[in-house]
């Protein structure tokens, strides 16, 4: 276990180091050059040498690329090219938003997709099954900012149920405590993250049904309540849950459609309005921040997995 | 090497082979001669999709109207015998523009699918068959790539180059042809320790050979099965760019565009505005996910596991 263990850290800092050096080739692509990409409208001959300085244009690649990791190594992701502000202080400001969101929904979508997963597995290629399949088609199927669209329709201006647009409160208490306005995004997000997951949560039922832990369990006596609730659905549990962590990518891409829509100023408002605006060091900025919480996601994942299930656990190396 | 082998464990990892709904996945391969049952979900999902064809390219010509033509008098009116499906903000004719924009939605897609999975499928099969360190640099190069979410991704490389519906197609293939890579990397390594091939080299069949009549045509039906699944994703990724106002510029449209047009003035409820080009993009991905779940179980039974 310490081998896969070390084995695992070192691919992690490996694939760390190459999402470090994509962000950084990713200013040579830019319009105009590093130099016009990184200042934004507006320069001046007197920015472009201090630019030059700060960030040590002009010099070699290696050394460019080895002031940039230490410079981001410190918190110091550039400002940007079009407010002003640091990258930094608009990451602050938005994460907690999304945060909120993202968090919400994952819960709503891992309590949504299991059960559903499980009764799936119990019957499976029942009617119901065959439904509930049918269903997760169409949920894998349908673009996020489609059902928005359509619950926006349904829920806000048809039935005025909830509100059209997201919280606008910053901080995470702010967001939550504005329910009316949650519930809509925080339901597209759910529904298309619990399609996936439902899926992986059938799977690992069926396996799960069929595994030499549950027909032990039955042998000795237990009945099909103790067998669900301590056998199969924890162990379906398990795979989910890591897969949430796995996922964080999908998850992210998800919210910032969700978040253009219901117009929430979070993290994935604030790429989308930089794509807009071409503000390149708030898109690179924040896509390397994204980029890193996605490894560290996958390497907690994985190393959640190992914890969590005995048979990996107690292997002898 | 049962379906239900070690790759079906619940561990799978997005975007590698991704548990479909059922069919073939949890199911004992059959012996390859047996007869194969009948195929309903690849038939209906082959015929969505013929259907949804007609509908792109011969509907225009049934149903003839002018979808480039501003008229700001006629916007936002409901459905009518004049307009069918309704006009959109712009005054122009949802249905006609309906059937023009899927002709640009399933070409970038096609397109952009069929790129992706053969650039995943060389990258994988490369990575597969050198093995070592060129290997474990190839898919740490994976493995890094997968840490971008697509749509991010996407966003920066529009924002950079003006999109126009070539450009899309790369940006698009460029963006997903991971999964691809992983799966036929992973059928590479299987395929090559398995008796038949061992068979071959050991009777003194050179690496062309095996590589050519047994690698290729066992590895295809898992690259026809990822090819549906990718056709779906990337109509599903243009959409999204488009509604994000980074697609394709206007006057060119697409069914993401529709959506996103609509969604602007989604409070006066105008519901013909997004419903039709929403079930447009859904009975497209759903076919094509039939598709793909109908030919993994027709290929079922061949040497890799599905």
């Amino acid at each position: 276990m310490i081998t896969y263990l070390v084995r695992r850290l070192s691919q992690a800092v490996a694939v760390l180091a190459l999402v470090s050096l994509v962000v950084f080739g990713f200013r040579w692509l830019l319009p105009g050059g590093p130099e016009r990409a990184l200042l934004g409208a507006g320069q001046t001959a007197g920015d472009a040498s201090a630019l030059r300085h700060a960030y040590g244009l002009g010099r070699p690649v290696v050394l460019q690329y080895l002031t940039w990791l230490g410079q981001v190594l410190h918190g110091n992701l550039g400002s940007s090219a079009v407010q002003g502000t640091s990258v930094g202080s608009l990451l602050v400001a938005s994460l907690p938003r999304t945060l909120a969101l993202t968090l919400t929904a994952a819960v709503l979508a891992i309590m949504i997709a299991v059960p559903l997963g499980l009764v799936q597995a119990l019957g499976k290629d029942s009617a119901l099954d065959r439904v509930l399949r049918g269903f997760s088609y169409v949920g894998y199927g349908m673009p996020s900012f489609f059902l928005g669209s359509v619950l926006i329709l349904v829920f806000a201006v048809r039935l005025h149920i909830f509100a059209a647009e997201g919280p606008q409160e910053p901080g995470i208490a702010g967001v939550l405590a504005d329910w009316r306005a949650l519930t809509l995004p925080v339901l597209t997000l759910a529904i298309f993250t619990g399609a996936i997951f439902a899926r992986y949560a059938r799977a690992a039922a069926i396996e799960s049904l069929a595994s030499d832990y549950v027909r032990t369990a039955r042998g000795a006596g237990a009945g099909p309540r103790r067998v669900m609730a301590r056998h199969v659905l924890r162990n379906s549990l398990i795979p989910v849950i890591t897969l949430a962590g796995l996922s964080l990518p999908q998850i992210i891409g998800g919210s910032l459609v969700v978040e253009s829509l219901f117009n929430i100023e979070g993290v994935g408002w604030q790429l989308w309005q930089a794509a807009l605006k071409h503000d390149f060091p708030v898109l690179l900025g924040f896509i390397l921040v994204i980029g890193t919480a996605a490894v560290t996601g996958s390497l907690l994942a994985d190393i959640g997995y190992l914890l969590a299930d005995p048979r990996v656990r107690y292997r002898k190396p | 090497m049962t379906v239900r082998g070690r790759h079906a464990a619940p561990v799978a990892r997005p975007g590698l082979v991704r548990p479909r709904l059922g069919t073939g996945h949890d199911r004992p391969v059959q012996p390859a001669a047996a007869a194969r049952p009948a195929n309903p979900a690849l038939r209906v999902g082959l015929a969505i999709l013929a259907i949804m064809v007609l509908f792109c390219y011969i509907g225009p010509l049934i149903y003839r109207r002018d979808i480039l033509q501003v008229n700001l008098l006629l916007s936002n009116r409901a459905p009518s015998a004049a307009h069918l499906l309704g006009t959109d903000p712009d005054g122009i004719d949802v249905l006609g523009r309906l059937m023009t924009g899927g002709q640009l939605s399933l070409e970038v897609g096609l397109a952009a699918g069929l790129l992706a999975a053969i650039i995943g499928s060389l990258w994988g099969a490369i990575a597969g068959y050198l093995g070592g360190a060129a290997d474990a640099f190839m898919m740490r190069v994976v493995d890094a790539a997968y840490a971008f979410p697509v749509i991010v991704l996407l966003l920066l490389l529009t924002a950079i180059f003006q999109p126009t519906p070539e450009l899309l197609v790369f940006v698009i293939a460029g963006t997903s042809w991971l999964s691809t890579a992983r799966l036929v990397r992973g059928a590479a390594l299987t395929l090559g320790n398995r008796e038949f091939v061992q068979a071959v080299l050991a009777m003194g069949g050179g690496r062309l050979r095996v590589i050519v009549r047994h690698i290729a045509p066992n590895a295809f039906g898992l690259i026809a099965v990822n090819v549906s699944f990718q056709i779906a994703d990337a109509i599903v990724v243009l959409a999204t760019l488009s509604y994000l106002g980074l697609g394709v510029q206007p006057p060119s449209s697409d069914w993401g565009d529709m959506i996103a047009a609509g969604a602007q003035s989604i409070y006066s409820g105008y519901w013909w505005e997004i419903y039709p080009a929403g079930a447009a993009i859904i009975l497209v991905v759903v076919a094509l996910n039939l598709v793909g779940d109908g030919l993994r179980d027709r290929f079922a039974g061949s040497p890799i596991g599905y």
